[in-house]
């Protein structure tokens, strides 16, 4: 893969975000706030770290990846529209009749592994691919994203069990930690801290990092694994609805669709940050 | 007098043992449940082709979909009460609608746990997994329908779920019998009336039959092993050529083969005299599985009465 600069990976993440906003704008839906927060995740997943193209999608030593927080669909179509998987348009017929490009992953989108959206799933799924790839000899890996509100499904622990007893370090578990719910905080609603040491008495090793600076997912995410026979953990630490300033830390925006007057203001506020790194370029 | 064989457990834990030699992707995938299963042959033999899970039927279903989208051919076996309830998510996501052809394994199915009571007993996954799309069901009647159905489901395209328990049965079929997913077995020709039955009844239908045939009733016996793909034109042939119908199955009355085939005729236009033999919509008494079986009506003689009672009923108009 054509290695991409920080800067390009920066730049390349506000238009992840000014495409997520067009879109789930035209469609009327989406899940606007979890998709912002990922989606520099996201970024570096697929044009950084792991093995994985329209070209090679259909090998067996590809990499993985199965988003367990399934609703952020629009930041995972966004980017796979990016890497040539499908045209931009197809995502403009997000949540609309007959379209592939439904609220949730589903593997009828080309790119897509695993159907997600029900919660608690993705990390079992993962841990069998894993597996797999550990039963095989193969040298394939495997990344999932979890939601931190969905940590409180119990099969995310059974799974982090597994993974732990088969010494998965082939796969890395990330967490979207941007902190709030769709009812809240998610500490107010069921408190999950302390994470990262509950993540270490299941057996992982845990690298807490900034999920939304690209510098800092790139050293974190290009370090793994962390530990030889131990299953990864990142905590990457987000704020839901990263980038536009009114969107951002607001419960009220988990899929809050924004107005003409909002988009158009959201975009503002985008162009400028990229004028600042064209100009670094 | 029909010849007992063993249990349709044992004969699925040998089935794994002799196919998983020449299929080093078939890999089982238990819950502590190797005990239970009998698999502790197949462990011994094949160490690299079992998975142990622990307890824990969610995370046990989640990886087998994992493992099976890599090309795996994965048995999850779990008690099959466990299996379908606690796990139910993860078979309509994880294996149905992402289309993983896991092949779900439910032992010691319907009422084989006897007196360990509700908890452990399997009457509402027909009805359960009927509802989810892409999900192939088959119960066998015999050792030999399960030896057929494992070697069957091993190149199986789509998600399945087998389910069988785990007391010796008596051998149904005749040695040239055929077996296919989805093609329903006729067991004996008659035309007064048909039992259609699916799983451990299969063998009480048959011996109604024999009960009946003394009394001048000529009895057709289909063992409806498959309740995904339904063996309609069977089914239908059956209800065209007999007088009346029962059905018999270790389920709830609910949602299962009886309900399935009612369906069938009504939307074929075909109506006659019709019981449904199951576990009525109550919590069961406490017995043993043959115990719970008389209880409600599932052995020889009450299914010879059921079949008299609708012989002598009122034909439908």
């Amino acid at each position: 893969m054509p290695k991409m600069t920080e800067n390009e990976l920066k730049r390349k993440s506000i238009e992840y975000r000014k495409t997520i906003l067009k879109i789930i704008h035209h469609c009327g839906a989406g899940h606007t706030g979890g998709s912002l927060s990922c989606i520099d995740i996201l970024n570096v997943l697929y044009n950084a770290v792991m093995n994985v193209s329209p070209a090679n999608f259909e090998q067996p030593d590809r990499d993985r990846y199965i988003q367990s927080k399934g609703h952020s669909v629009e930041a995972l179509y966004t980017v796979l529209a990016d890497k040539g998987f499908y045209p931009q348009e197809a995502l403009y017929t997000l949540n609309t009749y007959q379209s592939h490009f439904i609220g949730h992953p589903t593997r009828k989108v080309p790119g897509i592994e695993q159907n997600t959206g029900a919660l608690g799933h993705g990390l079992s799924i993962a841990v069998g691919m894993a597996l797999a790839s550990k039963m095989d000899g193969r040298s394939y890996r495997v990344f999932t994203l979890l939601g931190d509100g969905e940590l409180t499904e119990g099969s995310s622990w059974e799974a982090s069990m597994t993974a732990a007893h088969y010494q998965l370090d082939n796969l890395v578990v990330i967490v979207d930690r941007n902190k709030l719910q769709i009812t809240g905080p998610t500490e107010d609603v069921i408190a999950l801290e302390p994470l990262a040491s509950k993540f270490e008495a299941f057996g992982f090793a845990v690298r807490a990092c900034n999920g939304n600076d690209i510098d800092d997912l790139l050293q974190t995410l290009k370090a793994v694994p962390f530990v030889t026979g131990k299953p990864n953990l990142v905590i990457a630490n987000t704020i839901k609805g990263k980038g536009v300033s009114f969107i951002e830390n607001q419960v009220n925006w988990h899929h809050h669709v924004p107005t003409d007057d909002e988009l158009a203001q959201a975009l503002r506020e985008l162009d400028q940050v990229q004028q600042t790194l064209e100009v670094v370029r | 007098m029909m010849e007992l064989g063993r249990p349709n457990l044992e004969e699925f834990a040998s089935t794994l043992v002799d196919l998983a030699q020449e299929n080093r992707d078939l890999i089982v995938v238990t819950g502590d449940s190797r005990g239970s299963g009998k698999l502790w042959p197949f462990a011994k033999a094949y160490p690299d082709q079992i998975v142990e899970i622990g307890i824990a039927e969610q995370n046990l279903v989640g990886i087998s979909a994992g493992l099976a989208s890599t090309g795996k051919r994965v048995f999850a076996v779990s008690p099959a009460s466990f299996l379908t309830t606690r796990a139910l998510e993860q078979i309509k996501n994880d294996v149905a609608y992402s289309d993983n052809p896991v092949k779900l394994v439910g032992i010691s199915a319907g009422v084989s746990y006897g007196a360990l009571g509700s908890t452990h007993h399997s009457l509402h996954d027909f009805a359960a997994l009927r509802a989810i799309n892409n999900l192939d069901i088959v119960a066998p009647a015999d050792n030999f329908e399960t030896r057929e159905a494992i070697k069957a489901s091993v190149s199986h395209p789509r998600p399945i779920y087998l389910r069988f328990g785990k007391k010796p049965l008596h051998h149904l079929h005749t040695p040239d019998t055929q077996f296919q997913i989805g093609e329903a077995l006729t067991i004996k020709a008659g035309d007064d009336i048909t039992f259609v039955a699916i799983g451990e009844p299969v063998g009480r239908a048959l011996m109604a039959a024999q009960i009946l045939e003394e009394e001048g009733i000529s009895c057709r016996v289909i063992s409806m092993h498959s309740l995904r793909p339904f063996d309609h034109a069977t089914l239908l042939d059956a209800a065209h050529h007999s007088r009346a119908m029962v059905t018999i199955e270790e389920h709830s009355i609910f949602g299962g083969l009886g309900e399935a085939s009612a369906a069938i005729l009504l939307q074929h236009g075909i109506r006659l005299p019709f019981k449904i033999i199951g576990i009525p919509d109550e919590y069961t008494v406490t017995g043993s599985q043959f115990e719970i079986f008389d209880h409600y009506g599932i052995n020889a003689t009450a299914l010879a009465n059921t079949a008299r009672q609708l012989l002598q009923a009122e034909p439908v108009k």
